[in-house]
């Protein structure tokens, strides 16, 4: 049947590095032509803060568009609707937010983050049901389903808090920079990158170590084939909705507090960065994901400084560039 | 001899076309039934329809006389029913390992099953931690079988396991499928190659224009040349 040995020795799996080392080429080319090492620093630490929260934004949407195959324009309202929540919680506590004590502060923060997660991940079980159920396979009424409710949303924000921007400063411990000679990297940034990288890594093992992760892999390449194999995918669809709803709201708290502000429409932005994102990074990848995230990021701080009037564009340029490359994106996992 | 599946009446629309017009056919316990006709006379749609990739717009469909035709497909492969489908559809982000893992629902990998598997197909086992993706068209064949008898089944439904694949493996694919038989399996499969019906079928159906238009023993079939010539334009001489 085969002319390889049964008794051979088993290959070790083939890795796909080169999407991996374009971050860090990006970053090396940038170097020269920033100049100074210590905004060289600065901005990378930046990239990576900033890229580590659109990953956590992002990573729901790209399972769900890998896994469920929706287009999903309303992911948007999750963000904002975890930051509102997060304010909802905040309030009360300013005293402790403002204490000169990591661990007050984060007594607080965390709870309204965790808060913001079940309220975010509750109303995409609501979105999922009521919204997307009906419309399953057929994309143009997706669309204007979901655009529909993230207009429902936000004007359901706006009735509810006001249009004014709503301040959320950050915790008093968390604000200021670490200094490392010249190098002054935000401590806020710092807390973005571990709670990316946290998210990040606790994505992968769930996807590579475990069986749920598996199915999740495996419908996000061939849904029908997972039913065949017996499994109920409609459930998991509904699970990893609700965590993507979740970790968008997580990232909606993120974000909100590293711009200090909250308003209804703060995703607007957002969800055009996380949308080119999904892209580039391949559908239903999270590691493509994770690399576009940053790629993203770093178009747009070592771009918005080395070229301005670039900056509205960058990202665009960048999504043109990595789909002449990859048109299925970084990583394609799926056939679509 | 027990009939395990027994489709009364099914037709099956997709879309406005109309594929399966009335079909009617009975595939017995312990049997391979061979599922022939050209391209296009419905055979693929019966397989998808009995396992609930297509539902059945009327008719009945039973497995071990329960109904069948209305339930979802997870419920249908968690009766026992193993799916081989065309595409071959091994998950190919997943490593060798893993599409086996996940084929296994009741539990961990059977080292009985895995061995008696790499027996047949031991390209599985060199390339156990490879992703299925970068496997040639032959391996991710075997996969595709081993993922569905990596279990227990009650019924194997095969759709074209030889296509496009080299003789050499094509003759140990239907090696494979005469140990499965032997082990006492229920198999319906569709197959366009002549030769590779003949040896694995007990008894054969015909399709043409989603209808069953013949059936009988698969040996008497192989025999019967203007048979053959009238039911599926071809011969068994032409194909060996």
């Amino acid at each position: 049947m085969t002319d390889l040995a049964a008794t051979d020795p088993l290959p070790k799996p083939k890795r796909d590095i080169a999407p991996i080392l374009l971050p860090v080429a990006l970053a090396l080319v940038t170097i020269p032509l920033i100049g100074s090492p210590s905004t060289w620093l600065t901005l990378t630490a930046a990239s990576l803060a900033m890229g580590m929260m659109i990953f956590i934004m992002a990573s729901g949407l790209t399972l769900v568009f890998g896994l469920m195959d929706v287009l999903n324009f309303g992911h948007g309202a999750f963000i904002a609707v975890g930051a509102y929540v997060a304010t909802l919680v905040l309030a009360p506590f300013a005293a402790s937010m403002q204490a000169d004590s990591l661990w007050m502060n984060l007594a607080v923060l965390a709870p309204a983050a965790l808060l913001s997660m079940a309220v975010s991940g509750a109303l995409g079980l609501v979105v999922e049901r009521v919204l997307i159920l009906p419309v399953y396979g057929q994309h143009l009424k997706q669309i204007l389903m979901t655009t529909g409710g993230l207009i429902v949303a936000e004007q359901t924000l706006y009735a509810l808090w006001g249009p004014q921007i709503i301040p959320m400063p950050l915790p008093a411990s968390l604000r200021g920079s670490f200094i490392l000679g010249d190098v002054a990297i935000a401590k806020y940034r710092v807390l973005a990158m571990l709670i990316g990288l946290a998210v990040f890594i606790a994505i992968q093992l769930v996807l590579n170590r475990t069986k749920l992760g598996l199915l999740i892999r495996a419908g996000v390449e061939n849904r029908e084939m997972v039913e065949a194999l017996g499994y109920r995918i409609r459930r998991l669809f509904l699970g990893v909705f609700m965590t993507g709803s979740a970790l968008a709201g997580l990232g909606g708290v993120m974000w909100a507090l590293y711009r200090e502000q909250v308003h209804a429409s703060m995703s607007d932005d957002l969800t055009v960065l996380i949308f080119i994102v999904v892209i580039i990074g391949g559908l239903g990848s999270i590691g493509g994901c994770f690399i576009g995230a940053i790629l993203v990021a770093m178009v747009a701080n070592y771009g918005g400084f080395l070229v301005p009037k670039l900056a509205l564009v960058s990202n665009i340029l960048l999504m043109v560039a990595i789909l002449m490359w990859r048109p299925r994106g970084l990583y394609a996992v799926t056939s679509r | 001899m027990t009939d395990l599946l027994r489709l009364s009446g099914v037709h099956t629309h997709i879309g406005r076309y109309h594929i399966l017009q009335g079909i009617d056919l009975a595939v017995p316990q312990g049997q391979t039934t061979m599922l022939l006709g050209r391209n296009g006379a419905g055979k693929t749609t019966t397989l998808r329809t009995i396992m609930g990739l297509w539902q059945a717009s009327s008719g009945e469909i039973s497995l071990s006389g329960d109904r069948i035709e209305s339930r979802a497909t997870p419920d249908i492969a968690r009766l026992g029913v193993g799916y081989v489908p065309e595409s071959m559809a091994v998950f190919s982000d997943l490593t060798v390992k893993e599409n086996l893992v996940l084929a296994a629902r009741d539990g961990p990998l059977d080292d009985t099953q895995l061995d008696w598997i790499f027996g047949f197909f031991p390209a599985l086992r060199r390339f156990w931690l490879s992703r299925a993706g970068s496997l040639s068209g032959g391996q991710k064949q075997m996969l595709s079988i081993a993922r569905a008898i990596i279990e227990p089944r009650k019924l194997l439904l095969i759709d074209e396991p030889t296509k496009g694949l080299a003789p050499a493996i094509v003759m140990a694919l239907i090696e494979c499928l005469k140990e499965i038989k032997r082990k006492g399996a229920t198999i319906l499969l569709v197959e366009q190659n002549f030769f590779a019906a003949r040896e694995l079928g007990d008894n054969v159906l015909v399709m043409d224009n989603g209808t069953i238009v013949h059936r009988g023993e698969m040996a008497a079939l192989a025999a019967d040349v203007p048979l053959q010539e009238r039911l599926l334009g071809l011969s068994l001489e032409t194909h060996q």
